[in-house]
C-alpha cells in the first residue's frame, strides 16, 4: 500500500486582489518528518501555512493535509493538526492548567486523558509549581514551550509551527528543539518556519520560499552542496537576495 | 455538548477574573439608577425670573410673592428698568422677564383690566415653553383671586364655563420617576449586552486567541453560544439588581408580573447580544467595536422613547423606531411596570423581539468565518 504523505500541495496559490502572496507552490511532506519552511519576511510562508491549517481559503491549486482535502475537509483536518501561531495565543488570563484543560476539552479528549497529559507536561516542563499561575505571569521562553505543548496536547498527526522561537534566548531555543525532536520521534510530522539558519540545519528537509515561490527544496546537506555553500546561512542569502518583493 | 461546557467554563473563568466586568455589573446599575432619574427630570424648577416692577403697588408685590412661593421660580433680579432686566438675561442671570406696568393696580381696580408683559430666553426651548406656561397659569390664578375680591359673583354664572378636572391613570401623582426608571433600566441592559459581547470577541481577535480557536474543530455555533450564554446570564443578573434598586430607592414595584418582565427581557437580551456579536464579527479592533456600538446606542436611546415620546416624532422617525429593539422594551417595561400588562398584551412585542433575536444571531453566525 502506498504510504499517504502528511502534506501534499500542487500549484497551491493565494491571491489578495492583484497581489499573489503564494504563487503555485508544489511540495510533499513525509510522515514523521521535520520540514523546515524558510523564507524572508513577506515571502508568503505564513499565508501558505494558514491555507494548510484551514484558516485561509486557497485561490487555486490543490492540497491535502493528513490525506484530507483542504477545500472540502478543512474541518476534519483540524482534528489531525496542531498549530502554534507567530502571535502567542494561549489565554493569558487563564492558568497553565486551565489552558491545557480547555484545549484538551475542545478537541474532545476525555477527562482522564486531560488529567494524565497535563501532569506529564507539567512534569516535563518543570512547571508543577506554576500549574496554577496565570499564563501572563510566565517569562516568554516558558510561554513558548507551553504553547508548543498545548499545540500537541491532543496528539495531532501534524503540527504547524510559525516562527516558534522568535525572541527566545539560545538556551530555551535548544530546549524547544529538543521538544520538537521528541514529538517527531513519536511520529508527529513537524512543519516549522524559522529565521534562524542554525535551526534549519536541524530539519530533515528544508524548502526556501522567495517571492511566493519555492525556489529550493532538499535536505540541508543537499542544499549546501548544490549552492556550494558552507552553511545554510549562505544558501539562504544566495536565494533571498534574488527577491524583488519588499519585506513587510 | 461537552465542547460547549469547556467553552462556558473558560468564559466564566475569564469573566470572574476580570475586575472591570465585575465593577460594570454591580456599579453601573447602581450609579445609573441612583443618579439619572433625579437629573433626567421633565419638570422645570428654579427658573430665574427677572421682574421689572414699575408699579410698586400692593398687587404687584402680591403677584410676585405668589409666583416665587410656587417653588418653580426664583426672583433673580428686581428692578424698574426693562433694559437692565434684559441685560441680566443676556448675562445669563435670568431666564424670564416679567414687566409690570406703572398703572397695573389702578387699571386692575378701575378698568377691570390690566396688562403684563412677558419676555423669555428661548435658547433652551423647553425651559422657555414650560416657564411661560407655568407663569401664565399662576397669573390666571392670581387674576381669579383678584376678581373674587372685587366682584360679587351672582349665584349662577351668566357665562357658561367649562372647568376641566383630570385624573392621571396608571401614574396618579405623575411621578416622572415611575416613568424614567423602567426606561433607564432598559438602556442599562442594552449597553451591557451590546458592549460586553462586542468587546469580548474583538479582544480575542486582537490577542490572536480566536485564530487558535479557529484551527480547532470547535463548531461556530458552539463558539457563539459559549459567548452568548454567559452574557445572557449577566444581563438577567443586572436586570435583577436594577429591579431591586427601583424598589428600594423609588418604591417602584411592577403592577404586572415579574415573570412577564423576565420573559421579555430574556428574549430582548438575546437580540442585543446578537447585535453585539454582529458588531464584533465586523470590527477589527476594540476601538472600532466601541465606536460602532456607541453610535448604535445613541440612536437606540434617542429614538427609543425614553426622553421624547415616539408618538410625537415625525413619520420617518417613527418608522425607524420600528427597527429599534430598545423602543419595544421601553414600551413593554412601562406597560408592565405601570399598567400591569400581561403576556397576552405584549404578544406582538414578544414576536417582534423574537424576530430581532433570530435575525441578528443568524447574521452574526453567518458572518463569523473560521476561514478567510
Amino acid at each position: 500500500m502506498r504510504e499517504v504523505k502528511a502534506i501534499t500541495t500542487n500549484k497551491l496559490t493565494k491571491q489578495f486582489g492583484d497581489f499573489t502572496a503564494v504563487d503555485a507552490i508544489s511540495f510533499e511532506v513525509n510522515k514523521g518528518e521535520i520540514f523546515g519552511f524558510l523564507g524572508a519576511n513577506g515571502a508568503g510562508k505564513t499565508t501558505a501555512m494558514r491555507m494548510l491549517c484551514g484558516l485561509s481559503l486557497p485561490t487555486s491549486g490543490e492540497a491535502t493535509v493528513a490525506g484530507l482535502d483542504v477545500y472540502k475537509e478543512n474541518e476534519k483536518i483540524k482534528r489531525s493538526i496542531g498549530y502554534m501561531s507567530q502571535k502567542f495565543s494561549l489565554y493569558d488570563d487563564l492558568t497553565v492548567k486551565e489552558n491545557m484543560q480547555f484545549y484538551g476539552g475542545i478537541y474532545g479528549k476525555s477527562n482522564a486523558f486531560i488529567k494524565e497529559k497535563t501532569a506529564f507536561i507539567l512534569d516535563h516542563l518543570h512547571l508543577q509549581k506554576e500549574a496554577n499561575a496565570l499564563v501572563k505571569s510566565l517569562p516568554l521562553g516558558w510561554k513558548q514551550k507551553l504553547a508548543f505543548s498545548v499545540a500537541v496536547f491532543h496528539e495531532p498527526e501534524i503540527v504547524f509551527l510559525d516562527e516558534p522561537t522568535g525572541g527566545v534566548d539560545p538556551v530555551t531555543r535548544r530546549e524547544f528543539w529538543n521538544m520538537i525532536y521528541t514529538a517527531a520521534a513519536n511520529g508527529t510530522t513537524v512543519f516549522v518556519t524559522t529565521h534562524y539558519m542554525d535551526e534549519a540545519e536541524y530539519c530533515d528537509r528544508v524548502s526556501i520560499m522567495v517571492d511566493g515561490r519555492i525556489d529550493a527544496l532538499d535536505t540541508p546537506k543537499g542544499l549546501k552542496e548544490k549552492y556550494n555553500a558552507s552553511s545554510m546561512d549562505e544558501v539562504f542569502l544566495q536565494l533571498a537576495r534574488k527577491a524583488t518583493r519588499a519585506a513587510d | 455538548m461537552r465542547t460547549l461546557r469547556f467553552l462556558l467554563q473558560k468564559e466564566f473563568r475569564q469573566i470572574f477574573r476580570d475586575p472591570s466586568i465585575i465593577r460594570l455589573i454591580f456599579i453601573m446599575p447602581i450609579i445609573q439608577l441612583m443618579i439619572l432619574p433625579w437629573a433626567a427630570d421633565y419638570e422645570i424648577k428654579n427658573i430665574k425670573l427677572s421682574v421689572v416692577d414699575k408699579d410698586h403697588s400692593d398687587y404687584s408685590r402680591q403677584l410676585i410673592s405668589k409666583i416665587t412661593s410656587t417653588g418653580y421660580f426664583q426672583l433673580a433680579v428686581y428692578t424698574n428698568s426693562y433694559p437692565e432686566a434684559l441685560q441680566q438675561v443676556e448675562k445669563g442671570n435670568a431666564d424670564l422677564v416679567m414687566e409690570i406696568p406703572a398703572s397695573f393696580e389702578k387699571e386692575l381696580v378701575k378698568e377691570d383690566q390690566a396688562t403684563l408683559f412677558l419676555a423669555m430666553n428661548a435658547i433652551d426651548g423647553v425651559k422657555a415653553n414650560l416657564g411661560s406656561a407655568y407663569l401664565r397659569s399662576i397669573i390666571q390664578d392670581f387674576n381669579r383671586e383678584v376678581r373674587l375680591e372685587w366682584i360679587q359673583f351672582p349665584r349662577f354664572s351668566p357665562e357658561t364655563q367649562i372647568e376641566i378636572t383630570s385624573s392621571n391613570w396608571f401614574n396618579p401623582l405623575m411621578n416622572y420617576k415611575y416613568f424614567m426608571v423602567p426606561g433607564i433600566l432598559v438602556i442599562l441592559l442594552t449597553m451591557i449586552g451590546v458592549n460586553l459581547t462586542a468587546i469580548n470577541i474583538v479582544r480575542e481577535k486582537e490577542i490572536g486567541t480566536i485564530e487558535q480557536i479557529n484551527v480547532t474543530p470547535v463548531k461556530k455555533f458552539h463558539f457563539i453560544l459559549g459567548k452568548l450564554i454567559p452574557f445572557w446570564l449577566i444581563g438577567l443578573l443586572v436586570l435583577t439588581i436594577g429591579l431591586t434598586i427601583a424598589w428600594l430607592a423609588y418604591g417602584i414595584i411592577p403592577v404586572g408580573s415579574f415573570v412577564t418582565i423576565y420573559i421579555f427581557a430574556a428574549i430582548f437580551l438575546l437580540a442585543v447580544l446578537g447585535l453585539g456579536l454582529l458588531v464584533s464579527t465586523y470590527a477589527e479592533n476594540q476601538q472600532q467595536a466601541m465606536l460602532v456600538s456607541f453610535f448604535i446606542m445613541m440612536i437606540f436611546i434617542l429614538l427609543g422613547g425614553l426622553y421624547t415620546s415616539i408618538d410625537g416624532m415625525p413619520e420617518w422617525a417613527k418608522w425607524i423606531t420600528r427597527f429599534n429593539p430598545v423602543a419595544y422594551f421601553i414600551e413593554v417595561m412601562r406597560m408592565v411596570v405601570l399598567k400591569g400588562s400581561g403576556l397576552a398584551d405584549i404578544k406582538k412585542h414578544l414576536l417582534i423581539m423574537f424576530g430581532f433575536a433570530v435575525v441578528l444571531n443568524s447574521w452574526a453566525i453567518l458572518n463569523y468565518r473560521k476561514r478567510s
